[in-house]
């Protein structure tokens, strides 16, 4: 039965084509969508200039406003366009330059979260009566919204930093969202390592004692490559969430730059376009930050041989 | 169909007729001949099990009777009908290699899923549950889950299920084949003595030569690449018998001339 | 040297035990020692040199592990007493004092590690016991470090400070909790649950749109979703249903992409068994592959109930009436009341962790069956 079945497996059928489908119907949605939400302003607009628009006007009119409900995405293309391509890198407003704001404090952030979360999986794996009294804090911190205290982080470490240590504005705001990112990465890495250089079977763990490995050997021949798969599963999730710390870090100081401080001002001024621009910038960071890791994962499972 | 003449009404049909039946998988790396114009024919009351090497199509065979795959040729008819109005009439029931029993369901809620199914009343359920867990001596066992039975208890349990249908048909696909020999051969008794009492007509796919010659009236061995019939064997042994007609002659002779047609299918391929 | 080391921390304890009876509590005053603050003092030398002896002489004994914890938490709770009258001068025996106590609970603790696991309420008790003595010491060690380097109150507070205003704060505290989880969150987490739900049911109907919707869920599922609060701001109004919204599309596609999972991770052999039975495509979906789908929807009803107080929260920093958990975070931050904040950040956490309790609890109900809950 089993050779049956394999024989039958042919090749699985292509997303590609689904995808773009797809996306091609949302846009589409988003156009319609578009147009209905503000048509209300539209017309409001075009009464106020007593003016009685055919159907067509009205349509491009609800595509072309300055403050839209729901902005076209053409408009917001143009917006992104705008800010990046034809506005200098080191120009405050670069779109560019607020996202390499907020990236450059979640790669800080990330790797070392990463670090902690490294250190502590093995202490944890290593040390028993750590691991039964931190490691059910680390599994319950799972499950709190840990983001609530990133604006005290960002208040408290900042005056820290820039009031009594001397360190500039900049850097000040700087270390401290990198801080929440590091907070927000390192737990599901720890637990994400700590499942990994347990996963080893027994009969594997039982082989390196046959050989009287003594502990860093286990270690290093064993537990860490047994948990490399395990690792950049939870570092996927880590650098999303590292990113999410970073934005929501520049919401609360009067931070002027990164991509949170964009989205705080556009929701001041109504700038819906400017809004929805940098939203967009922050999926595409966060698409490619989960991308990257990804790709380094089935690199290294890959040379491991691990793939299937 | 391909009979001589016309073909009685489905009453009097043979349980299984398959003519010039061919079946290819298209594959990645292009199309495979799993089977090649089988012809065969199960009567009414018979055991008739399939028996080859892996890849040699038997449970392919046993998926097409059951409208589990399509043949691309040839003709097929169980109970005198397609196998997909077969299938519809609920005409078989099947015994898959694994007990493939769900784990979120008790043994009895497993063996009464078939009659739910086909829309039976809550008395008819029970009854016919509590009638098959006896016959297949689970009796007791109704409120386990079976990830608390063991393997065999668990094939037995599967064993129920198909039977709670009350099918005139039984297609098992190497029932036991991941039980060990000792519970394996308990069940087989069980088998031929269910068969014995309720004159079904039972399919059996196995890669076993002993279970094949103790079991069956008929063996039907295939070979691979392409997936053929290469003999069919009657045997005579009477319908009621004990694991001791194995040490017979006669049980030795058919075994040997098994072993044979299964050496023969092999040869060509080195 | 696997057994040495749960044995070493009695030993510097009992250094340590003759360095605070032998040195002064106050860096102002060299003859104020501990053996000298009277009767207590005294009983507590007695008890942690008696802890001592018990842990040192048998190890694994259910009495070694009392006169532990006694001995620690007594002098815990005496370091803590003397505190007010030595904060800013507090000498080498204050804090001969605070380590031996903590080595003794490090003692304690290594012991009650080294206990086997054992089943039924004991066994949990022993593993809620561990987590919780770590805790509790965080609470010590924040308490005394905070009071005694006199840490200002705008930075950290102390745990003691923060107790005060959540007794003080209760009202206020209660209203922000009503407006950001009853109403925001439970709303916003129905909906988005649901409907994620029912949308993976139809997508699966249709194989083109799964193929084409799946990987674009699961890249939505890791952006920063939070960042549409200013949007749904707009759209919505102030107040709770923007937040409510922001709820809904974090928690939608969690549960989309894993519903979608779930539904194709039934065993071939089943949907043939069902395929046998001639089964219609509804008896096989509630029968087979909504059940099977069961651990996978309740993966995302788990990531979920994290996400969306995460979402209600963060939406709450870009706007609200003046009530709401994420309200009063980032408004008291700006006044510099602290301690308002780890009272709310309190409350955050005993909500995410009751929630996420509630929907494992559910999980272990309707998925007993799943080999990681089978006993």
């Amino acid at each position: 039965m089993t050779t049956a079945v394999s024989h039958r497996l042919a090749k699985p059928p292509g997303k590609l084509v689904p995808v773009l489908v797809v996306t091609l119907a949302l846009i589409a949605l988003w156009y319609v969508g578009a147009y209905f939400m503000n048509a209300t302003l539209a017309r409001d607009a075009f009464a106020r200039a007593k003016k009685e628009p055919t159907a067509s006007e009205l349509l491009f009119a609800t595509y072309a406003m300055d403050r839209p409900l729901l902005p076209a995405p053409h408009q917001i293309v143009t917006e992104i366009w705008k800010s990046t391509a034809l506005t200098p890198v080191t120009s405050k407003k670069s779109l560019v330059y607020h996202s390499w704001i907020t990236l450059s404090a979640t790669l800080a952030g990330f790797l070392s979260g990463a670090l902690l979360g490294l250190i502590l999986a093995a202490a944890i794996v290593h040390v028993p009566s750590l691991d039964r009294s931190l490691m059910p804090w680390v599994i319950a911190s799972q499950t709190i919204p840990i983001v609530a205290i990133a604006p005290m982080i960002v208040v408290v470490g900042y005056n820290l930093m820039n009031g009594q240590m001397g360190f500039s504005t900049d850097t000040s705001r700087f270390i401290a969202k990198a801080l929440i990112s590091t907070y927000l990465s390192f737990f599901p890495i720890t637990v994400g390592l700590v499942k990994g250089l347990r996963s080893p079977d027994t009969i594997l763990v039982d082989l390196m004692r046959t050989y009287s490995a003594n502990r860093w050997q286990t270690f290093w021949k064993l537990r860490m490559p047994a948990a490399l798969p395990f690792l950049f599963a939870s570092m996927q999730v880590a650098i999303a969430i590292s990113l999410v710390g970073a934005i929501v870090g520049e919401l609360p100081t009067g931070a002027s730059a990164g991509i949170g401080a964009r989205l705080l001002a556009g929701s001041y001024y109504g700038q819906t376009v400017q809004i929805w621009s940098a939203l967009i910038a922050a999926s595409v960071l966060a698409a490619l930050l989960v991308w990257m890791v990804s790709l380094g994962g089935t690199a290294v499972v890959k040379r491991m041989g691990l793939a299937r | 169909m391909t009979g001589e003449g016309t073909s009685g009404t489905a009453k009097e049909a043979p349980a299984i007729k398959i003519a010039g039946l061919s079946l290819v998988f298209n594959t990645n790396d292009g199309p495979v001949q799993a089977l090649s114009d089988i012809d065969l024919e199960v009567k009414r009351g018979e055991f008739v099990s399939f028996i080859g090497p892996s890849g040699c199509g038997k449970t392919t065979l046993l998926r097409v009777i059951a409208d589990l795959e399509q043949p691309t040729g040839g003709s097929i008819t169980v109970n005198g009908v397609s196998p997909e109005e077969a299938r519809l009439a609920r005409a078989y029931g099947y015994v898959f290699q694994a007990a493939a029993l769900y784990p979120w369901r008790t043994i009895a809620k497993n063996i009464a899923l078939p009659l739910e199914i086909m829309g039976l009343t809550r008395a008819e359920c029970d009854k016919r549950v509590a009638d098959n867990l006896a016959l297949v001596d689970l009796a007791g066992f109704e409120r386990k889950y079976p990830w608390q039975l063991s393997g065999g208890m668990q094939q037995r349990a599967s064993i129920a299920r198909a039977l709670a249908v009350e099918p005139e048909l039984l297609l098992m696909d190497e029932p036991f084949g991941a039980l060990d020999e000792i519970v394996r051969d308990h069940l087989n008794e069980k088998l031929l003595r269910l068969w014995d009492r309720t004159q079904k007509t039972v399919v059996f796919v196995t890669h076993s030569i002993p279970e094949a010659v103790f079991l069956s009236t008929k063996i039907v061995v295939m070979s691979p690449r392409p997936g053929r019939v290469t003999d069919v064997i009657e045997c005579g042994f009477p319908r009621h018998r004990t694991l001791d007609i194995r040490e017979t002659p006669e049980f030795l002779a058919i075994a040997a001339r098994v072993r044979a047609g299964l050496r023969a299918g092999h040869s060509y391929e080195d | 040297m696997n057994h040495s080391r749960g044995h070493i921390q009695p030993w510097i304890a009992l250094v340590g035990l003759i360095a605070l009876s032998a040195l002064p509590l106050d860096a102002a005053d060299p003859t104020r020692l501990l053996i000298r603050e009277g009767p207590v003092g005294w009983g507590l030398v007695a008890l942690m040199a008696a802890a001592i002896v018990a842990a040192i002489r048998a190890g694994r004994s259910l009495a070694a592990a009392i006169l532990l914890a006694l001995a620690a938490h007594g002098g815990a709770a005496m370091a803590i007493g003397l505190l007010p009258s030595l904060a800013g001068h507090t000498g080498s025996g204050f804090w001969a004092l605070v380590l031996t106590s903590w080595l003794l609970v490090w003692a304690l603790v290594t012991e009650l590690s080294e206990w086997p696991r054992r089943p039924g309420l004991p066994g949990l008790v022993l593993s809620l016991l561990i987590p919780f003595l770590f805790g509790i010491w965080l609470l010590i060690l924040w308490q005394i470090v905070v009071v005694v380097f006199q840490v200002p109150f705008v930075l950290i507070p102390p745990p003691s400070a923060i107790g005060a205003r959540i007794a003080t704060s209760l009202p206020i505290l209660a209203a922000d909790f009503r407006q950001t989880f009853f109403k925001s969150v439970v709303a916003g987490y129905a909906i988005g649950c649901g409907a994620g739900f029912l949308v993976a049911i139809l997508v699966d109907r249709v194989s083109f749109l799964k193929r084409g919707l799946l990987p674009i869920g699961n890249l939505v599922s890791a952006l920063p979703i939070v960042g549409i609060a200013p949007i749904m701001v707009m759209w919505f109004g102030f107040d709770w249903p923007s937040k409510a919204a922001v709820v809904v599309v974090s928690t939608f596609f969690p549960m989309l992409v894993n519903t979608v999972t779930g539904l194709s991770a039934s065993q071939p052999i089943s949907r043939d068994l069902m395929r046998t039975y001639a089964a219609t495509y509804w008896q096989t979906l509630f029968k087979l592959r909504l059940p099977e789908a069961m651990p996978f929807v309740f993966n995302a009803l788990k990531i979920n109930s994290t996400l969306a107080l995460i979402a209600a929260i963060v939406a709450e920093f870009f706007g609200t009436p003046i009530v709401g958990m994420g309200f009063r975070i980032s408004t008291e931050v700006g006044r510099m009341n602290i301690d308002m904040v780890w009272a709310e950040i309190a409350v955050a956490a005993l909500a995410g962790s009751a929630f996420y309790g509630v929907v494992a609890l559910a999980e272990r109900a309707a998925t007993f069956w799943h080999p990681s809950f089978r006993t």
